[in-house]
C-alpha cells in the first residue's frame, strides 16, 4: 500500500458536501486500493475448504482468475509470487471483529504494524480495531487516523470501530453519523471495555445505528453487577479471594439487548459471550428479532472456548480478561452454540498489554490476552478436532459471518473465479509451541506460552498480495 | 587389627562399641561418680539437678536418676532442656521440631545443675544448653556428664563424668542407641564412607540432632 | 515450609508442627524477665504493609524481636510503596537489601503468592499477613493455638464461624486449617454475606446463629464492616445485630465449656455484645498473646533451618 492510495481514497471519502448521515461506503472494499496492477499469484497444491482435490489458484489483480487441477494452471506471463500450499487447506482470509491495536496511545503495547503483521501471520485479512484507544475513537480524527495507518502498512484491512457514547462513558452519543461518513466508513460502533449500561442511550443508539447500517456491538457487562470483579464467580474465585464477576451481569444485559434491538429493528452484536446462559439468552432473542435472527449476532474468542478459570490458581494475571475465564460447562456450551450457529463467529479480543501492566498483582493486572496469532489454532483444537466444526464451518465462524455482520463486500467471499483474493492457507498437520516472544506483537502476554497448538497459518493473501509467509517453521516441523 | 566379628545391631559399615551390657555398667559407674562428687546425701551437699538434653540426653538423665535413687536412696529431681532455640547451626540443617521441655519443679536455682548429653563432639551442642540454662536461673554450679566423649572439641568445653572416652576420625559418627527410643541399648560407631567427608550414616537409622552434634 | 502464603492446602501435619512449636515458644518464654531468644540472630525481616493493621504488625514484630532477627517496618504511608512504586519492585528491592523474610499485608488477593513467584531463587521467604479476601494464615494458627489450649484438641470439635464469610480471609483461613485438623466446621451467614460455591467447601452452611450454638465447642465472630451496608448485603446494622450478633441471650445458649473468638478489631455492640467480648468464655485476649507465639514458630519455621528444598 502505497501513500499516494490511501490519499486517493481519502479524497472520495472526505468530500466537504457529503451529508454526514449518508455513508458513502468508500472505506468498505478493495475499491479503495484503486485499479493498480497487482500481479499475480499461483497458489499450488491447495485444498479449498479442506475437501477434495487439491487444486492450484491463480490470481490476477486481486481477484481469483482460475482455479483447476494440479499442475493444469499456468501463471499468465509474468506470476509474482508462487505459494506452494503443500496440500494445505484453502480458506478465505479471516475476519477479527474484535482486536485491540492500542495505537493511539499505548504504542508501547502494540501499534497498527506490529498488530497488523501479527493479523497478516494469523491468516486475517481484515480487522475491527477497537475505539477504546487513547484519544478515544469517538470521532472521525480518530477513526480516519487508525484507518490511514492501517492503509499505510498494508498487511490487514483495519477498520476503525467508532465509539457508541463520547469517551466511553456511556453518557451522551458519540457522533456516529460523521464517523460512518468519514473515509473509515465505520459500520460497527462499540463502547467494548464498557457496557452501554443505560438503557436509554443503549435503546438511542440501536435505533439511529439503523439509518447507517450500522452494528451496535456490545459489552455486554452490568456494571453494578460487577463493581470489582477480578473473576468468574463461582467455586474458584470464592476459594481464591476474588471478587465475582457473575453470569448473570452478561446474561441480564443479553437479554435486555434483544429486546430493545428487536424494539428498533436494529443490529445488535454480543462481544465475547463467555456464558452458558448467554447463549441460551442468544437462542432465545434470536429469531424474535423482526428482520429475523441475523439481526442479532455474537462473537465467542478462542480463550473462552478452550480456557477456563481453573487456570486461576497461582494468580498469574496473564489469566485475567474481561469477561473472566468460566467453567468447563461454559466452555463446552459456547463451542456447542457456535457449531449451531447460535453464535455466530469467533473474534479475538486480541488484547496487549505492556508487560509492567501484566506482570503485576492480580487486581492491579490489566485484563486482556493476546489472540490474532493463536485463534486458528485454537478454534481447529476446540471446534474442529472434536467434530463440531469442519473447514466450511472454521470458514464460516472465522471470515464469512463476520464480514457479513460488519457489512464487508470484499471479505469471507467463497473461493471462487471473480470473487476477491483474499486468502488464508493452512497448515492442518502442523503442531507448534506458542512463544509469547516470538510473536509479531509487541506485547507477548500470550495465555498459551507453552502449549502445544495444532495448525498454523502458512500463509495470507490480502487482494492478490502474499502478506505472511510462514517461512521460519517447515510445515514437518513438531 | 584383629578381624572383628559383626555383633548383633552392627550392619555394613557399623561397629558396636557398647553392647546393652556395656551401656548399663557405664552407666552404673557414672552414677557412682556423681554420687561420689556432688557428696549426695552428705548433710552439706547442694541439691543436683539433672537436666538431659533431648531426645537421648533426657533418657539417660533419666537413668542415671533412677541408678543414684538405687545406689544412693537419694531422690534426684531431672527434667529436660531444649537447645534448639540456642543453637548456633539452625541454618545448616532442616528445619528441627523443637523438644519438649520439662523442667523439675524445683527450679534450678542454687542447686548443681548436671547437664546430660548422650555424645560429647564439638562442645557447641553443651554451649547452647549453658545458653539456655541461663534463661531458666541462677544454679550454683553446672557440671556435665555424657556417655561418650569422642574427642574433636571447637570450644573449652570438658565433660565432669565420661561413660566412655573413644577416639574417633572427624567423619565418623557415633549413634547412641537407648531401649527407650531405639528399641534397644547400643553405641555404634558409623565409619565413614568412602571419599564422604560428610558422614551420613551407613544404614541404620540416623537420628537428627543426636550423637554428633556438630 | 518454604513460605506461608494459606492454609488452603497446608500440610496438617506441618500445622501441628508450628502450633506445637508455638506452645513451646509459650512455655520457654512464660514468666521471663527478658523475652529474648538468640535463635534468629542476623536474620532480617521485614514487615510491608499496605493496609493498617496495629494488631498484626505488632505482632509480628514483637515476634521477631524475641528471637533477635533485625525487625524493619515498611508502611505504604512513608516509602515508595505510597508512591507508586509497583509491588514486583518493592518486592525485588526488599530481597536485594538482604530481607531473610517478607511479611505481606496488602488488599490484592494473590499478591502474597505473586510475591512469593517473584522471590523464587532469592531464598527470602514470604508470609502473607493477609491478602484481600484470600487468607490470613497466622490468624488461623493463632485460633487454633487458642482452641487447642481451651479445648485440648481440635479433631472432632465443632467450630461455627459467624459473620462475613464472602469477605473475610480469616474465614477462608480457618474453614481450611479447622478442616484439615479434623474440626467440623459451620458457617453462619445471611446468604449475601456467603460466597458462591460454597457447597464445595469442607463445611455446612446455616442461616441461623440460634440453631448453631448450643452444640458449637467454638463460635468465632468475624468483622461486620458497616460499609457493606452500601453493596446491600443486609439491610441495616441493626437488622445484622439482630440476626447475627453474639448477644448476651445467645451467648447464653452456647455450652459451659464453649469458647468465643474474635480476630478483632472488635465492632462491639455489632456483631459481638460487649460483655460477652469481655466473658471468661471469651479467648480474644489469649488470641492476641497466641499470636505472637504463633509467628514466633512460623519465624522459627521458616527461618531456622538451612536450604531446604522446601514445598510451600
Amino acid at each position: 500500500m502505497t501513500e499516494q492510495d490511501a490519499g486517493g481514497h481519502e479524497e472520495s471519502g472526505r468530500s466537504d458536501d457529503a451529508p454526514p448521515v449518508v455513508p458513502t461506503g468508500a472505506g468498505r472494499s478493495a475499491g479503495g486500493d484503486g485499479p493498480r496492477d497487482r500481479g499475480s499469484v499461483l497458489i499450488t497444491n491447495a485444498v479449498p475448504y479442506g475437501e477434495g482435490d487439491p487444486v492450484d489458484v491463480l490470481t490476477v489483480n486481486g481477484v481469483i482468475a482460475e482455479i483447476g487441477p494440479v499442475g493444469s494452471v499456468r501463471a499468465s506471463g509474468e506470476a509474482t509470487d508462487v505459494l506452494d500450499a503443500a496440500g494445505g487447506v484453502l480458506l478465505p482470509g479471516f475476519v477479527d471483529l474484535h482486536t485491540h491495536l492500542r495505537e493511539p496511545g499505548r504504542e508501547d503495547a502494540e501499534t497498527v504494524r506490529s498488530g497488523a503483521t501479527a493479523a497478516a501471520l494469523g491468516g486475517y485479512t481484515a480487522v475491527f480495531a477497537m475505539a477504546n484507544t487513547d484519544p478515544v475513537a469517538d470521532n472521525a480524527l480518530v477513526t480516519e487516523h487508525v484507518w490511514r495507518a492501517g492503509r499505510q502498512v498494508g498487511l490487514v484491512d483495519v477498520h476503525p470501530v467508532g465509539a457508541v457514547t463520547v469517551g466511553l462513558e456511556g453518557a451522551k452519543l458519540a457522533e456516529l453519523g460523521t464517523m460512518a461518513g468519514s473515509a473509515a466508513a465505520v459500520r460497527v460502533f462499540s463502547d467494548d471495555g464498557h457496557c452501554v449500561d443505560d438503557p436509554l442511550i443503549m435503546r438511542r443508539a440501536l435505533e439511529y445505528s439503523t439509518a447507517l447500517d450500522a452494528v451496535i456491538a456490545q459489552h455486554a457487562e452490568e456494571p453494578r453487577l460487577t463493581a470489582g470483579a477480578q473473576a468468574h464467580e463461582g467455586e474458584r474465585a470464592a476459594r481464591l479471594g476474588l471478587a465475582g464477576w457473575p453470569s448473570s451481569a452478561e446474561e441480564s444485559i443479553v437479554a435486555r439487548d434483544c429486546i430493545l434491538a428487536a424494539h428498533a429493528g436494529a443490529r445488535l452484536h454480543v462481544c465475547h459471550v463467555s456464558t452458558e446462559g448467554t447463549a441460551d439468552v442468544l437462542r432465545w432473542g434470536k429469531p424474535r428479532h423482526p428482520s429475523g435472527p441475523a439481526a442479532i449476532s455474537a462473537e465467542v474468542t478462542p480463550h473462552h472456548l478452550l480456557l477456563t478459570d481453573e487456570r486461576l490458581t497461582g494468580y498469574d494475571p496473564v489469566n485475567k480478561v474481561n469477561p473472566p475465564l468460566r467453567t468447563s460447562s461454559d466452555a463446552a456450551a459456547l463451542a456447542d452454540a457456535l457449531a449451531e450457529g447460535v453464535i455466530d463467529c469467533v473474534a479475538t479480543d486480541h488484547a496487549p498489554h505492556a508487560v509492567q501492566d501484566k506482570d503485576a498483582e492480580w487486581a492491579a493486572a490489566r485484563p486482556g490476552m493476546l489472540g490474532l496469532q493463536t485463534a486458528l489454532s485454537v478454534v481447529v483444537r476446540t471446534m474442529l478436532r472434536p467434530g463440531l466444526l469442519d473447514w466450511r464451518g472454521v470458514a464460516r465462524v472465522m471470515s464469512e459471518r463476520p464480514a457479513e455482520i460488519a457489512r464487508l463486500p470484499d471479505q469471507g467471499r467463497p473461493i471462487e473465479v471473480g470473487e476477491p483474493a483474499n486468502l488464508a492457507i493452512v497448515d492442518q498437520d502442523a503442531e507448534w509451541t506458542v512463544r509469547g516472544a516470538e510473536l509479531a506483537s509487541i506485547a507477548s502476554n500470550t495465555p498459551y506460552e507453552g502449549m502445544r497448538l495444532p495448525a498454523k497459518v502458512r500463509a495470507t493473501v490480502l487482494r492478490g498480495r502474499v502478506t505472511a509467509r510462514d517461512t521460519a517453521t517447515s510445515p514437518t516441523e513438531g | 587389627m584383629a578381624p572383628h566379628t559383626r555383633g548383633a545391631g552392627e550392619t555394613a559399615g557399623q561397629r558396636e562399641l557398647l553392647t546393652a551390657e556395656d551401656v548399663a555398667r557405664t552407666i552404673a559407674r557414672m552414677a557412682h561418680q556423681v554420687i561420689e562428687k556432688t557428696a549426695l546425701g552428705s548433710a552439706a551437699a547442694s541439691p543436683v539437678v539433672l537436666l538431659g538434653i533431648p531426645t537421648r540426653g533426657a533418657t539417660l538423665a533419666a537413668r542415671l536418676a533412677e541408678r543414684i535413687r538405687t545406689f544412693s536412696g537419694v531422690e534426684v529431681p531431672y527434667g529436660t532442656l531444649d537447645i534448639t532455640l540456642y543453637r548456633d547451626d539452625l541454618r545448616h540443617h532442616p528445619t528441627r521440631p523443637l523438644e519438649h521441655m520439662e523442667m523439675p519443679g524445683e527450679g534450678v536455682d542454687d542447686r548443681v545443675v548436671i547437664l546430660v548429653d548422650d555424645v560429647l563432639f564439638s562442645g557447641r551442642s553443651v554451649r547452647a544448653a549453658l545458653d539456655a540454662l541461663r534463661e531458666h536461673g541462677r544454679p550454683r554450679a553446672v557440671q556435665l556428664a555424657v556417655l561418650v566423649d569422642r574427642g574433636h572439641r571447637e570450644l573449652p568445653i570438658r565433660a565432669d563424668y565420661v561413660g566412655k572416652n573413644m577416639p574417633t576420625a572427624r567423619d565418623e559418627d557415633v549413634a547412641v542407641q537407648f531401649d527407650e527410643v531405639d528399641g534397644r541399648d547400643s553405641v555404634l560407631l558409623n565409619q565413614a564412607r568412602a571419599g564422604g567427608a560428610d558422614t551420613a550414616a551407613a544404614g541404620g537409622e540416623r537420628h537428627e540432632g543426636e550423637g554428633d552434634r556438630t | 515450609m518454604r513460605h506461608l502464603l494459606g492454609t488452603d492446602g497446608l500440610d496438617p501435619a506441618v500445622a501441628t508442627q508450628v502450633l506445637d512449636s508455638a506452645e513451646t515458644m509459650k512455655q520457654t518464654l512464660l514468666g521471663r524477665e527478658v523475652r529474648k531468644l538468640p535463635t534468629l540472630r542476623g536474620r532480617t525481616v521485614i514487615t510491608v504493609f499496605y493496609e493498617n493493621s496495629t494488631r498484626t504488625r505488632v505482632s509480628f514484630e514483637l515476634a521477631g524481636k524475641w528471637m533477635s532477627a533485625d525487625v524493619v517496618n515498611v508502611s505504604a504511608g512513608g516509602s515508595s510503596v505510597g508512591k507508586g512504586e509497583s509491588l514486583r519492585d518493592t518486592a525485588l528491592t526488599l530481597s536485594a537489601a538482604g530481607a531473610d523474610c517478607v511479611v505481606l499485608r496488602h488488599p490484592s488477593s494473590g499478591s502474597a503468592h505473586r510475591l512469593a513467584s517473584w522471590l523464587d531463587g532469592t531464598g527470602t521467604a514470604v508470609i502473607n499477613a493477609g491478602d484481600g479476601m484470600h487468607e490470613h494464615p497466622t490468624q488461623a494458627l493463632l485460633d487454633a493455638a487458642t482452641l487447642r489450649e481451651r479445648l485440648g484438641d481440635i479433631a472432632g470439635r465443632r467450630v461455627a464461624i459467624v459473620g462475613d464469610v464472602l469477605h473475610s480471609r480469616v474465614a477462608r483461613s480457618n474453614v481450611h486449617l479447622l478442616a484439615a485438623l479434623g474440626a467440623e466446621v459451620v458457617v453462619v451467614a445471611p446468604p449475601t454475606l456467603l460466597p458462591a460455591g460454597i457447597d464445595s467447601w469442607p463445611v455446612t452452611v446455616s442461616h441461623s446463629i440460634d440453631a448453631e450454638l448450643p452444640a458449637v465447642d467454638a463460635v468465632m465472630m468475624l468483622r461486620v464492616q458497616a460499609e457493606r451496608m452500601h453493596g446491600a448485603f443486609f439491610p441495616s446494622a441493626r437488622e445484622y445485630s439482630v440476626g447475627f450478633g453474639l448477644t448476651e441471650a445467645r451467648a447464653a445458649l452456647l455450652a459451659e465449656h464453649a469458647v468465643v473468638l474474635h480476630p478483632g478489631p472488635m465492632m462491639r455492640g455489632m456483631e459481638i455484645a460487649a460483655p460477652v467480648a469481655d466473658a471468661p468464655s471469651s479467648a480474644i485476649a489469649e488470641q492476641v498473646r497466641n499470636g505472637v507465639h504463633v509467628r514466633m514458630a512460623i519465624l522459627y519455621h521458616l527461618l531456622a533451618a538451612g536450604a531446604e528444598e522446601g514445598q510451600q
